[in-house]
């Protein structure tokens, strides 16, 4: 009965009261600040050198927007992410030169590309749980690269060059490194705002639950399998368009852009910057993707500084910059309980 | 005909046999207990039901329908709903966000809104709590929720795998009350329970499991005056 409800305890959220900072993070408009930021920048410094590495890093934000969806959003460890990358940049790259069309016309052959490598590595491998998807992953990125590079359609170890640009139309064309990095902004952009509305619908609520606890989310009624193969999926296109980009502004791929590494700091980005949430994932791949660059002036040092830091960080803030979950819920007593047993509350 | 029917029903993990032949039926509109110590069988057999488990061999139907190798989702749209052992809520997802977990199959909104009405109707206390995450329920709260998130998938047949575990003395009789209530409001039951005496007061037959077969089957009110019952899991 409502009107016996014991109104004398005050609502238990526990939630600290938010900071200026927190305020920003959590502003609707923060997502079009970034935009505006990354849209501005070129303005401010436009040298060669700095289009490139902003547009590297803009990719490397595609990148990890992808494998949030894997590893965030449904809690699938996958330590061969870069491999959807390298499907994605050869098939755009050896489709654009046999033809000779520009990039852009790749991208439904992309698409299907990299929702068959989703299936192919996804379907077998997620019946496994936890570590064992994560060796298995981590053994399907070794086996793209080494195929790669011991094909012969895919140019062997030297790869793919002379790819053709994006799109060329009289004397207006995408490769300008300028309009390019605008390109891929405006790209990266969309897949990002893609990335989280999709954390936000029904199955990116499938996605949580399964992540959090399959077998009670299997218990009531989700199709688990189902739900990890579309996150694997999801996660393999992101990952392709990252390739077509990637092809675009190197004009060449080769096996040695897919090592090991490249998968390493995909996720490192994605835990750095808080797994789950997009706006941290992407403040974590800015973080992963930029700050050797700005650290070039320690020449060979600079690995070792940003390996440094990054221990800091996880020292100090193992959920990453910021997690999908502010914080961890505090256990109530049992007060409640005794409420409940007196029949005050039921 | 029996809502839910096992038909000599075996189940193994590995080289293990976990269930020896459970035949066992339910009817609609009753409770009914599995009964038994740890590791006789009786969450096995919840989740052989609900297609978490496959068997070996035999034969589980539910209203009907051969739904011995059916996958969990089937399961669940056919109306049988586990609320599994351990309660399993989404710690740190609100109230609200576990309830709608239940109604992830059912398509329309509106009615799962309802459902939702419904439940806060029984259980006044998850209104009350719809925005706070699950963690910080507290045991008995985490119990209600569980049950609650399994009423809103719309079941006709709810099992649930002991609820009672964990909880302080009054608490334990305030979920069989709900339970009760579940009942009254159209909602058959197959409770699994190691606390029998607390079940037999609720529930109108049960079945005791040892070994991994059925051994003991009787109304509770017989059941609570017999003497293998008494000394095996009553106590004195």
């Amino acid at each position: 009965m409502s009107e016996n409800v014991d109104t004398t305890l005050a609502p238990r959220t526990t939630r600290p009261p938010a900071s200026p900072i927190s305020r920003l993070f959590e502003s609707k408009q923060l997502g079009w600040i970034a935009l505006a930021i990354a849209l501005l920048i070129p303005l401010l410094i436009a040298t060669p050198y700095s289009l490139n590495v902003m547009t590297t890093a803009a990719i490397f934000v595609l990148l990890a927007s992808g494998l949030n969806i894997v590893v965030g959003y449904c809690g699938l460890l996958d330590l061969g992410y870069i491999a959807f990358m390298a499907v994605g940049a050869y098939t755009a790259g050896i489709i654009a030169k046999a033809f000779d069309l520009p990039l852009i016309f790749t991208i439904p052959a992309v698409i299907i590309m990299t929702v068959l490598a989703g299936l192919i590595i996804g379907a077998p491998t997620l019946r496994l749980r936890s570590d064992y998807l994560a060796i298995v992953t981590l053994g399907f990125g070794e086996i793209t690269r080494i195929t790669a590079n011991n094909l012969s359609i895919t140019g062997g170890p030297s790869g793919i060059f002379g790819i053709p640009g994006l799109l060329k139309i009289g004397d207006f064309d995408l490769q300008e490194p300028a309009v390019f990095y605008y390109v891929t902004v405006l790209v990266v952009a969309a897949f990002v705002l893609a990335a989280a509305r999709l954390g936000k619908s029904r199955l990116g609520r499938a996605w949580r639950f399964v992540r959090e606890d399959e077998d009670a989310a299997e218990a009531m009624g989700i199709h688990t399998y189902k739900v990890k193969l579309m996150a694997y999926i999801f996660g393999a296109v992101w990952g392709g368009f990252g390739g077509i980009l990637f092809a675009a502004h190197l004009s060449a791929v080769s096996p040695q852009s897919f090592v090991f590494l490249q998968s390493a700091l995909v996720l490192m980005a994605v835990v750095l910057g808080g797994m789950g949430n997009m706006r941290g994932v992407v403040i974590g791949a800015l973080v992963i993707s930029l700050l050797p660059e700005l650290l070039r002036d320690l020449s060979t040092y600079r690995y070792l500084v940003f390996g440094l830091l990054l221990v800091v960080v996880m020292v100090f803030r193992p959920q990453g910059f910021w997690p999908a979950r502010g914080y961890e819920p505090e256990r109530m007593g049992d007060v409640s309980d005794r409420r409940l047993a007196k029949g005050t509350v039921r | 005909m029996a809502m839910l029917e096992f038909d000599n029903v075996a189940v193994y993990y590995g080289k293990v046999q976990a269930l020896r032949g459970i035949s066992l039926t339910v009817e609609e509109g009753e409770i009914v207990a599995l009964l038994g110590n740890n590791g006789a069988g009786k969450t096995t057999t919840l989740s052989t039901a609900s297609g978490l488990v496959k068997s070996h061999s035999g034969r589980v139907s539910f209203n009907g329908t051969d739904i011995t190798k059916a996958m969990p989702w089937n399961v669940v749209g056919a109306g049988l709903i586990h609320v599994p052992e351990g309660r399993r809520i989404f710690s740190t997802m609100t109230v609200l966000e576990n309830l709608l977990l239940g109604g992830y199959l059912v398509k329309d909104r509106a009615l799962v809104a309802k459902r939702i009405a419904t439940v806060y109707e029984l259980l006044p206390l998850l209104a009350e709590r719809s925005t706070q995450q699950g963690g910080t329920l507290s045991g008995g709260e985490q119990q209600m929720l569980a049950i609650g998130r399994a009423l809103i998938a719309g079941p006709k047949m709810l099992m649930l795998d002991e609820p009672s575990m964990g909880l302080a003395p009054l608490i334990v009789a305030r979920v069989m009350q709900v339970i009760s209530e579940i009942r009254d409001q159209g909602t058959t039951v197959l409770l699994v329970e190691q606390n029998a005496r607390a079940a037999l007061k609720v529930t109108d037959r049960a079945y005791v499991i040892d070994g991994g077969t059925t051994t003991i089957e009787g109304r509770a009110v017989d059941l609570l005056g017999d003497s293998r019952i008494i000394d095996a899991y009553l106590g004195a």
